[in-house]
């Protein structure tokens, strides 16, 4: 055992990856995953958190839609010995694809090591090994970064598990809503309220680092931008003046915000840095110029005018210039985010219902992901594979929060104690 | 602006003292405290009376006949119902010289978040510029909107979203 942790130690587990790509491609790996492939997820030994660990890591790979996790519970253990050297043809009779084995191991400094292995088991081979040290209280942390590695490993899709979500948490009769900015992991643990639901809340956005969101809160009996600390719970009014301001998102530095301001019955995009100072102004057009979203490059900003008479999206540069209309299919299409890869933006297109879809950033290429009677509100896993929005049901009851992959298959509901809308994916954890 | 924010707060203060259903205050409760300064306006320690403040949310929609107009889809027009209810309206303001009015748009569930919080201020500024047009000083008129947020009808039909597309004329005194 101590030479396994050695070797996990010494860096040879950061590099396995890249080693693996040099050789033939084994079965399991990179665009030849199938959907359902069955991976074993056996309880890991070696501390007390063992099943827990494995269960969180079963339930992070179902979520994904391309795998079936199998276990922890009916699987038989084994010794951590066996972690890195598993009898693979046990686990072939099993009837798995691919195994994930591991072991917990408390360190001196009184963290804890999640030692984390990836197998196919058809081939007999070893395919991904990853350590992280995390504080004892953390190992859902670990847990989601194991079942990252897997993810990663098998899909060939950069990782995007050990993330985090904030949105609004909805309760009470809809004529009487009370609504407060929740965060929670993706999974759903760690939940937390950040405000207290005095005042009306919609729309909270994380910053590129996942350190701050800008949220808007009805102050005054008006709608006004908020930038909020997540480690520290101070916030403060972002915006000067007692404008009407709503739809802030950041920048892809994170130093500045785009929202709307309207004023005089006319709704124009304006910029401002987070450090302050005087907002700039970037469109002018007569009508409702609002959802503003930034391209990952900083360079260019999508967002929805209804200039033409109905809602629409256009794209522009950071600085206002060059306004463009990219949407052309029929109906209305609103809340547009641009993806993090920056090839795609997200949309919400209103045809009778409201459906979430994706476009090519450059035009064209319209899909159509949900089908539900009114989603809405795209946010884009950092991965971009994923999107994030929320199902409003017809009549009373309470809109919930859903993921959907962008390559098409079915919505997935998230594990919000409440009600939930307005999701906003951080971005991966460190 | 930490005056204006304060008198926004002030002001919600007193409006949901004015909206609030409440019984008169007790006729007897405080005695008034004991004059020992001379005022130079009074000399009679017994002039202070307890009097009932006006429910002035009341009193417009008494006499205006509502203090709600209403829009089509997607609309922020005035028809001609809306017209006669909001010069209603401001001849109460007029009336009424002390106090001043948040004209809030709202919105039905039927339109995206962001959308509906431009489209509700379109409501309310197009309510506004009529009740000025009237003749009410659009100093004492402020606007907002609450996009889909606070709607009065809960159902997902289009009796239900009729009632909710409206624009609320909120004294705030």
């Amino acid at each position: 055992m101590r030479l396994i942790l050695t070797v996990l130690l010494t860096g040879l587990a950061g590099t396995a990856i890249a080693q693996e790509t040099q050789e033939a491609p084994p079965e399991l790996v990179g665009g030849s995953v199938k959907t359902n492939v069955a991976i074993a997820v056996p309880v890991m030994p070696g501390d007390m958190v063992g099943r827990q660990v494995s269960e969180v890591i079963a339930t992070d790979l179902r979520s994904t839609g391309l795998f079936t996790p199998i276990g922890p519970s009916g699987l038989p253990g084994y010794s951590v010995e066996e972690a890195s050297s598993p009898a693979y043809p046990s686990w072939r009779n099993a009837g798995v694809a691919a195994l994930v084995s591991g072991y917990i191991e408390s360190r001196p400094d009184g963290r804890l090591t999640l030692a984390c292995y990836l197998h196919d088991v058809t081939a007999g081979r070893e395919l991904a090994r990853q350590g992280f040290a995390v504080n004892a209280g953390d190992w859902r942390r670990a847990a989601h970064k194991c079942a990252d590695l897997v993810y990663s490993r098998l899909s060939g899709q950069q990782p995007y598990l050990d993330t985090r979500v904030v949105y609004v948490a909805e309760t009470g009769p809809k004529n009487d809503r009370q609504k407060r900015v929740a965060i929670m992991d993706s999974d759903g643990s760690n939940h937390r309220y950040l405000t207290i639901g005095r005042n009306t809340v919609v729309t909270p956005r994380f910053s590129p680092r996942g350190d701050k969101l800008v949220y808007v809160a009805y102050i005054g009996r008006r709608p006004r931008v908020l930038l909020f600390d997540v480690a520290t719970g101070s916030e403060r009014l972002l915006i000067p003046g007692n404008h009407i301001t709503f739809a802030p998102r950041f920048s892809p530095s994170g130093r500045d915000v785009v929202y709307s301001m309207a004023n005089a019955g006319n709704t124009d995009i304006y910029i401002v840095s987070v450090n302050g100072g005087e907002p700039r102004r970037l469109t002018s057009a007569p009508g409702a110029d609002t959802s503003p979203s930034f391209s990952p490059d900083g360079r260019q900003i999508v967002f929805e005018s209804d200039r033409s008479g109905t809602q629409q999206l256009y794209i522009m540069g950071a600085d206002g210039s060059q306004q463009r209309r990219v949407s052309f299919g029929g109906g209305r299409y609103a809340s547009p985010t641009w993806s993090p890869t920056g090839n795609l933006i997200a949309f919400t297109k209103i045809a009778g219902p409201f459906r979430i879809g994706v476009m090519n950033a450059s035009g064209g290429g319209e899909r159509i992901l949900t089908d539900g009677w009114q989603d809405e509100g795209p946010s884009w896993a950092p991965n971009g594979q994923f999107v994030m929005f929320h199902r409003t049901p017809q009549g009373a009851g309470a809109a919930r929060l859903y993921a959907v992959p962008v390559d098409g298959g079915a919505a997935r509901i998230m594990p919000t104690p409440v009600g939930g809308s307005d999701p906003s994916w951080s971005p991966l954890n460190n | 602006m930490n005056k204006t924010v304060l008198i926004g707060m002030t002001a919600i203060a007193l409006s949901l003292g004015a909206c609030a259903k409440r019984t008169p205050p007790p006729a007897a409760t405080t005695e008034p405290p004991p004059v020992t300064q001379p005022d130079t306006n009074s000399t009679d320690p017994n002039s202070l009376e307890v009097v009932e403040l006006p429910q002035l949310q009341a009193d417009l929609v008494a006499k205006a006949g509502s203090d709600t107009v209403y829009f089509g889809t997607d609309e922020f027009s005035l028809d001609e119902a809306t017209r006669a209810t909001l010069a209603a309206q401001a001849r109460w303001l007029i009336a009424n010289p002390n106090v001043r009015a948040s004209i809030e748009g709202h919105c039905d569930e039927r339109g995206t978040r962001e959308y509906n919080q431009a489209l509700g201020e379109r409501r309310a500024n197009a309510a506004r510029d009529f009740l000025v047009s009237q003749g009410v000083p659009a100093s004492r008129l402020l606007t907002t909107s609450w996009g889909k947020e606070r709607p009065v009808a809960q159902g997902s039909n289009e009796e239900a979203w009729a009632q909710n597309r409206r624009a609320v004329t909120v004294i705030i005194r």
